[in-house]
């Protein structure tokens, strides 16, 4: 089954050329120039990933990626026109797994959209972990606390995963963008941050002292129980 | 922005004077002590000259009524044995002596003798007149009267005492001078109080001024009650208005313009990379064309995103997104492991992590070792070190060096060295090393070129930047 990429772009000339790129990967290009549609070709037919531009006309791409994010754990890439940091947190916390800022490679696109596809497969993680309260059935990419199923995105599943099957050992956030993203050294950490704080909205009793994923100051992030 | 800076000189030649407050403060002072001069000098002289006028009259006076007295009772055949009867009888007054003489015989005072009075006294009675003066006796400041007594061939001498007068008016210049300091100081003072209180207003202006300078552009004056500094805060509020406004629509311009030319950008990026993939269905020369294309498209994309990093700068809208960075690894990666350059870090690299903007500071870095592989022949070295307070990261190259000329303007925008004519196949922007000092001087720090010398035929150059460290640990 070929991939489907959904693409909201309110630049026509834009949405032609990057459809016409992901095309030469083989994927199959859904495109919408704004949220509206998008969101309605997404609820009439969920597409494997979403390429979304913050500046949209009518509901902007925040709103979507939120509203996308409620219907499901599809991987989103946000795409901003902007130099200030601020859209890229936003997004981030907005739902969006990656971002890309304009003007991209599509060459990087590409990159971004195939280390996203393969996150959405769970194959590969070893075996099920249980922490305290903390269970991950990692084979059904299922997380409980306290026996109550909690709702993971794939990146944030494989992010949990990597720190568990290093248990008690700290990750740099270099090595966890390289382990999550895919990115080298450079990568932007903020992913790996914004990305921690919403693991721990979901897993942690109370976010703000954790008691499973701790931060280890000046190194980056660990999995072990406080208690 | 300005297109060209405009100074205002004085007229004038310059020279450094005291500030305004201290001047208006030492006009007064000298003023109240001008005055108080005046007026202690007046007091004085009039003071003196009114009690040295009264103790006059009434010395006269006594010395009068005692001679007329003495003549009554002399009789031609008195000598001085009689004087001391006679002299009982006489008024006497505080201070005062008397000396009498008969013919050539003298009846002394307890203290005095002939030979202690003035001979001015002496020669004027002795021309039958009367008179009087001021004379030092005996260390003390006396009036001294004489009355000759023709008839009987005898003078009376009166010497009262001046002394106490000279007291009395040394304490007068004791308490003069004391009230003049007095006077002198509150003027000083009152001078300072008024000037500061004129000077206040001002003085918020400046701080205001420094306040916009500091990045708070929507500081303003408030409303002055007095109407002629009301008209100078309402000017200056009105400049800062329009300077705010200008920066907001430059960082909004910047903005904009950003957008404008990403957008483009990305569509050509995308086309231009479809074509790329399909490279092999063209004929040679779209090939040739598509590589120009390529390369151009890359090098028009470094410039725009350079400059839009540069206004970012100009605008003030750039800010550190500062993080833990280990240095080890922060070198290692941002030269891409490169094993020709020699590294020299410090012992604790590895464990060293240093609180900076990451992406900046690896531009700034990459910047560098462009540059090196630019104009000299490659980097071929990275030295760092650290001290209490900062951190250099050195890039060393064996090119041909730089001159001192080329040195001062290296770091200007679209300065490209004289090596570096080979505008094109490069990749160059000129902005490169413009950046990096802009990224140091954002984290606080600086970056400056020195040369390098390995041997006497060997040259290169040396890049240091330097930033200060605050938030460094070692784990």
């Amino acid at each position: 089954m070929s991939v489907r990429i959904l693409t909201v772009e309110d630049d026509e000339r834009i949405r032609t050329a990057v459809s016409l790129a992901l095309q030469e990967e083989g994927w199959e290009v859904e495109e919408t120039s704004n949220g509206e549609d998008a969101l309605a070709s997404f609820s009439r037919h969920p597409s494997d990933v979403v390429l979304i531009d913050i500046m949209l006309p009518g509901i902007d791409g925040f709103e979507v990626c939120r509203k996308i994010r409620r219907l499901g754990d599809v991987p989103i890439v946000m795409v901003t026109a902007r130099s200030d940091s601020h859209d890229v947190v936003a997004g981030l916390e907005a739902g969006a797994d990656d971002y890309l800022r304009k003007p991209f490679d599509p060459k990087e696109l590409s990159a971004r959209v195939r280390a996203l596809l393969r996150r959405s497969k769970t194959v590969g993680a070893p075996s099920n972990f249980t922490f305290d309260q903390l269970e991950i059935i990692a084979d059904e990419g299922m997380v409980r606390i306290g026996g109550k199923e909690v709702h993971l995105t794939r990146t944030e599943f494989k992010l949990l995963v990597e720190l568990a099957s290093n248990y008690g050992k700290v990750l740099s956030r270099e090595d966890l963008l390289e382990r999550v993203w895919g990115y080298d050294y450079f990568g932007d950490s903020r992913l790996v941050d914004v990305h921690v704080r919403r693991l721990r909205t979901k897993v942690e009793i109370d976010p703000a002292n954790p008691n499973y994923v701790v931060t280890v100051r000046g190194m980056g992030y660990k999995l072990q129980t406080q208690l | 922005m300005l297109d060209e800076e405009t100074e205002i000189r004085e007229t004038t030649s310059y020279r450094p004077r005291l500030g305004l407050q201290t001047r208006i403060s030492l006009f007064f002072a000298v003023g109240g002590l001008l005055v108080s001069i005046g007026l202690a000098g007046a007091t004085l002289v009039l003071t003196r000259q009114q009690l040295i006028d009264s103790r006059e009259n009434a010395a006269s006076a006594f010395a009068l009524t005692n001679a007329t007295r003495l003549s009554n009772q002399l009789t031609p055949d008195s000598s001085v044995e009689d004087l001391p009867s006679i002299v009982d009888s006489m008024t006497k007054i505080e201070g005062s002596q008397r000396l009498i003489r008969i013919r050539s015989d003298w009846l002394p005072s307890q203290e005095l003798d002939r030979e202690d009075l003035p001979e001015n006294i002496l020669d004027r009675v002795s021309e039958l007149e009367a008179g009087q003066l001021r004379a030092e006796i005996n260390g003390k400041t006396r009036l001294v009267l004489g009355i000759p007594l023709q008839l009987f061939d005898a003078a009376y001498f009166a010497v009262v005492d001046l002394s106490d007068l000279e007291e009395t008016l040394d304490d007068l210049r004791i308490i003069l001078f004391g009230a003049g300091a007095g006077v002198t100081s509150l003027a000083a003072l009152v001078g300072w109080w008024i000037s500061r209180r004129t000077l206040r207003p001002l003085r918020r202006v400046g701080e205001a001024a420094q306040a916009i300078a500091g990045g708070r552009l929507d500081t303003r004056l408030i409303r002055q009650s007095d109407p002629d500094l009301n008209r100078l805060s309402e000017s200056f509020n009105e400049m800062a208005k329009a300077l705010e406004e200008r920066i907001h629509r430059d960082a909004r311009f910047a903005s904009e313009v950003s957008h404008e030319l990403r957008s483009p950008l990305t569509t050509l990026k995308a086309s231009v990379g479809v074509l790329e993939s399909r490279k092999d269905e063209l004929s040679d020369p779209s090939q040739t064309a598509l590589d120009l294309l390529s390369r151009d498209l890359e090098r028009f994309n470094r410039l725009v995103s350079e400059l839009l990093e540069i206004s970012g700068y100009d605008a003030g809208a750039a800010s550190l997104e500062l993080e833990e960075v280990n240095l080890y690894q922060f070198i290692r990666a941002a030269t891409r492991n490169d094993d020709s350059i020699e590294y020299a870090l410090p012992e604790n690299a590895e464990s060293l992590v240093i609180n900076v903007d990451k992406r900046r500071l690896a531009r700034a870095l990459s910047n560098l070792l462009d540059n090196a592989n630019r104009y000299g022949t490659g980097p071929t070295a990275i030295e760092v070190f650290t001290t209490e307070d900062s951190i250099r990261i050195a890039v060393e190259d064996n090119g041909p060096g730089i001159s001192n000329e080329e040195r001062k303007i290296i770091f200007d925008r679209f300065s490209r060295g004289s090596v570096g004519g080979q505008r094109g196949d490069d990749g160059g922007t000129g902005l490169g090393l413009s950046l990096v000092q802009e990224d140091a001087r954002l984290h606080g720090g600086k970056v400056w070129v020195e040369d390098l010398k390995v041997t006497k035929a060997e040259t290169g150059s040396r890049f240091v930047i330097e930033l200060p460290l605050e938030g460094e640990e070692t784990l």
